[in-house]
């Protein structure tokens, strides 16, 4: 899927798709050149010099590309159609079990207890055959298929349901916050046969290639970047198709859209599944370049930091997600490192503030400030350079936030 | 007349030395029968022992209980110097009938006075019977529970002795069980039977395995219609059981559905009544609880009364912060239910960093005052621990009490009239900003209240909102949103699904049920179970 549309990169929807979407294009752009030139820097440039990129750091942005995946996802169905998911951290975690079962099947008999058949762990728990959601998994296909097939089935059934009664709002977001919360609780059990808390891990290798290896690494980190454009083209496609359209009626205002005689739940379903399937894919990239999947992936409170992370880089607007979630891990990476107590309370921070006075994110951030210049005549503002420069009375009512997310 | 003074002081000096000197001596009793016996003990072989202990067990002095004891257990030594008798506790070593303490300087200073099995058996039956005629009614239970073990102990006459001078019911019931169980082992079956009658449907686990084994020893002698017998009075203990075991899974169920009542309670006034949705409400419960360890920290003295006084403190602390959460935050939010979400969240993790930074991430220890301590007993197999019982009431008194603000004070009524119609309300001269701050308050300050509360329960760590928060939406949301009564259902409902569920399905998996349940529910009724009607529906 993702090979084939950066094989047309240069076709002629692409160029349709995105010809009024100047940020988008320098996002494609920015994200083609550092998924070629960072695995280049890393595999060819020696090491010390100022153009190498270290292995580490390399995986560390394959990291941050699976997440903005993610908040790619998130910002699909949160941008544009009003769905506030607190539980797409377990789409993105099944997707990861799914490719962590299949890398577990390739140990193989490299395993501690050296048993061909089954993995160490259920060696340990004294299972003595493997149980039969586990069959197939050593087919890369086949987990690949899984990857996208489980989190959309679960997607399916959980928004089947939930749509078509109406379960809308604060409703829905708490429902899914006890979704993942259930899975949580499932997949901790070692009964469930998923490893229980530790999970899966101690991975060997991927299609034959050693994962330690940097160049297996380069290759992920390319992957990773070529699912991210791709998940963009997908997700831009798909809104500023007529269905789209539909979708964003919605957004502003569900009972018009159906009165108007639109099959509301179909296209909410629809976009929920696309996304719980992105979502698999990021979760799929991204266990096999950290090397571990665990419980701990379904927590709540990770599905609700992938919130902020399209809240501060702009809801609705698809590529604000992509850099909302590089600055808001990276500012994580960097404040865990260096101030581990302080990162609780830049994150709580970043949550109150962007909300009460980034109604639109970083990307929003230009358009305020000259908004509010305009307003003002520039007199009376002059220190509304800084993010909370705005006054709060002024952050502008959900109607006018609204319908500029639209254009 | 002065001499004759004197002398009377003077014998009543002599007298006070005299009476002293004695009391002194009394422990001592260098001639009592039991001294004496000890010092026959000490040069005895096995043989000799054997007659000794059948003589040791009959004499009459309040310490008899106590030697056999700790002959009995192997814990009685003598030093080998002056021939004194002492207790050897782990490692501290006390003289037996001075109750000095005695440091030793060399371990080999000691020398246990040994028993064998034989002087156990004897000394066994002596120690059950001393207990069994013990004046005190306590110890005579004990005595016929531990008989229940082992029925041989005592030799029929004795037993039907205390049979006979038995006052107290308890007991005596207990020791027509050992009656029972000894009946089983008679020579003929009419006898035997009526042990196995005696035994029918009593709830001690003893009781429940000498008539399985007389089953199995019927059984095997192919003596048909016991086995029957003994089989219905089996039947009959294990349908008690059963009926005890959904009993204590009900109580545990209702003290489950009060801790999810404490915390959705608060939840139920702020997202119920104002429809925002407080992400920050477990760390309400949190601050509660950490309050709560304050207090306690505050008066050391005083276990008792701090929890008492936590339970204002906690209000009042969780209330302010979350007043000044609303007027800080949530104020500039109104309306936009997902952005509160998030906001609150954000406000969630600051606090709980905050309680980090100033208390340690590690679990603080709040005790529990003597009288939450404690169980209650309703039957052999079944006890109840106090704490819950007081949970269950605390948390229908909060309900109460909440109900009572709403309906009978200005408050409430204008707290009311805010939420059905803002605008009206507001031209009718209510300060709808200082009612929507003092609801939120309130919401909060009952979190609070909740945190006292949870502290007795469960650890107090800066995490511990956490687990709370999706439960009490749960309830919230299951119960009907904006409705108190909706509320107690729902968490009263929810607690005794989960725990009639645990002993079928395992803690986890009934957890996942009722989560699963919940979010089929809502499908079904959007609005929860007593949804509310008319046009306040509509703005949810």
């Amino acid at each position: 899927m993702t090979s084939n549309i950066s094989n047309n990169i240069k076709g002629g929807p692409l160029t349709r798709l995105l010809m009024n979407d100047a940020a988008g294009r320098r996002l494609v752009l920015i994200l083609m050149a550092v998924s070629v030139l960072v695995p280049l820097s890393n595999l060819f440039m020696p090491e010390g010099s100022l153009l190498h990129v270290s292995t580490y750091t390399m995986t560390l942005l394959g990291k941050y590309l699976c997440y903005a995946l993610l908040a790619i996802a998130v910002d699909l169905i949160w941008g544009y159609c009003g769905i506030l998911s607190l539980g797409h951290g377990a789409f993105f975690a099944l997707g990861g079990y799914a490719m962590g079962m299949y890398l577990m099947r390739q140990i193989g008999d490299r395993g501690v207890y050296a048993n061909p058949d089954l993995p160490d762990f259920m060696v340990f728990l004294n299972w003595t055959e493997l149980p039969w959601y586990w069959l197939g998994f050593d087919q890369f296909w086949f987990a690949m298929i899984m990857v996208l097939a489980v989190p959309g089935l679960l997607a399916f059934v959980f928004g089947a349901l939930a749509f078509r009664s109406r379960v809308t709002g604060v409703y829905l977001s708490i429902i899914t916050q006890a979704l993942t919360y259930a899975l949580l609780l499932a997949f901790f059990r070692n009964d469930m046969g998923f490893g229980g808390n530790n999970g899966l891990t101690d991975f060997k290798d991927i299609l034959g290639f050693d994962l330690q290896a940097d160049s297996t690494r380069a290759a992920l980190f390319f992957a990773s970047g070529i699912a991210l454009v791709g998940g963009y083209l997908i997700s831009r496609f798909i809104v500023t198709s007529k269905l789209g359209r539909v979708l964003i009626a919605i957004r502003d205002s569900e009972s018009r859209a159906r009165f108007l005689g639109y099959r509301v739940e179909w296209y909410k379903l629809f976009v929920f599944v696309v996304s719980s399937m992105l979502a698999g894919v990021a979760g799929a990239l991204y266990v096999p370049q950290v090397g571990i999947i665990n419980p701990g992936e379904f927590a709540p409170i990770n599905s609700i930091e992938i919130i902020i992370w399209v809240a501060v880089g702009g809801r609705g607007t698809l590529y604000g997600a992509v850099i909302g979630a590089v600055l808001v891990n990276y500012a994580k990476t960097y404040f865990t490192g260096a101030f581990a107590e302080l990162w609780l309370f830049m994150l709580g921070g970043l949550f109150v503030l962007t909300t009460l006075y980034l109604p639109k994110g970083v990307v929003g951030l230009w358009a305020q400030i000259k908004e509010k210049y305009l307003s003002s005549g520039g007199s009376a503002g002059s220190s509304g350079g800084s993010s909370t420069g705005g006054n709060p009375s002024d952050s502008p009512a959900p109607g006018t936030e609204k319908a500029e997310g639209k254009a | 007349m002065l001499s004759v003074i004197r002398q009377v002081t003077l014998l009543l000096v002599t007298l006070c030395f005299a009476v002293s000197a004695q009391a002194t001596a009394i422990p001592l009793k260098p001639d009592s029968e039991l001294h004496a016996m000890a010092q026959q003990l000490i040069d005895a072989g096995y043989k000799e022992k054997q007659a000794l202990t059948e003589a040791l067990v009959e004499i009459d002095d309040p310490k008899t209980l106590e030697f056999s004891q700790v002959l009995m257990n192997g814990d009685l030594y003598y030093r080998k110097d002056d021939r004194v008798v002492v207790i050897k506790a782990d490692d501290a070593v006390t003289a037996f009938f001075t109750g000095d303490e005695i440091t030793l300087e060399n371990k080999r200073d000691i020398k246990k006075i040994a028993v064998n099995n034989s002087l156990r058996t004897i000394l066994r039956a002596g120690i059950a019977r001393m207990q069994i005629f013990s004046s005190n009614a306590d110890i005579r239970k004990a005595a016929a529970v531990n008989l229940l073990k082992s029925a041989d102990d005592i030799d029929s006459g004795t037993l039907k002795e205390a049979l006979k001078n038995e006052t107290d019911d308890d007991v005596k019931e207990v020791l027509l069980l050992v009656e029972g169980i000894r009946q089983l082992e008679a020579e003929d079956a009419e006898t035997r039977l009526q042990g196995v009658e005696a035994l029918s449907g009593s709830l001690y686990p003893d009781v429940r395995g000498a008539l399985a084994n007389y089953v199995r020893a019927a059984e095997a002698d192919g003596r048909t219609e016991e086995v029957k017998a003994a089989n219905v009075a089996l039947e009959k203990i294990e349908a008690y059981l059963r009926a005890n075991s959904v009993a204590e899974n009900l109580y545990f169920g209702l003290a489950l559905g009060a801790v999810l009542l404490l915390a959705a309670i608060g939840l139920a006034i702020t997202f119920g009544v104002m429809g925002v949705i407080n992400m920050a409400h477990g760390e309400m419960i949190m601050l509660g609880a950490y309050t709560t360890y304050v207090v306690q920290q505050l008066m050391p003295d005083h276990i008792g009364m701090s929890l008492v006084v936590a339970i204002p403190a906690a209000f009042l602390v969780s209330g302010l912060v979350g007043v000044a959460i609303e007027r800080g935050v949530i104020r500039h939010l109104y309306g936009r239910p997902l952005e509160t979400l998030l906001a609150t969240f954000g406000i969630s993790l600051v606090l709980q960093q905050a309680v980090r930074s100033v208390f340690s991430p590690l679990n603080r220890e709040v005790a529990t005052p003597d009288w939450m301590a404690g169980t209650f007993m309703i039957n052999p197999a079944l006890e109840l621990t106090f704490n819950r019982l007081y949970i269950i009431i605390f948390s229908l008194i909060v309900l109460a009490l909440l109900a009572l603000v709403l309906k009978r004070t200005l408050f409430g009524l204008q707290m009311r009239a805010v939420t059905m119609n803002r605008p009206m309300a507001s031209s009718m001269g209510i300060r709808t900003g200082w009612v929507d701050a003092l609801t939120f308050g309130l919401g909060s300050g009952i979190a609070g209240i909740a945190g006292v509360a949870l502290s007795q329960l469960t650890n107090v760590g800066p995490n511990m909102g956490q687990a709370y928060i999706i439960d009490s939406f749960m309830v919230v949301v299951f119960g009907g949103v904006g409705n108190l009564w909706g509320t107690l259902v729902g968490a009263m409902s929810l607690g005794v699904v989960n725990k009639l569920l645990e002993p079928w399905a395992g803690a986890v998996v009934a957890k996942i049920l009722v989560l699963i349940f919940i979010i089929l529910f809502i499908q079904k009724r959007p609005r929860g179970l007593f949804a509310l009607k008319g046009r306040a529906a509509d703005m949810g």
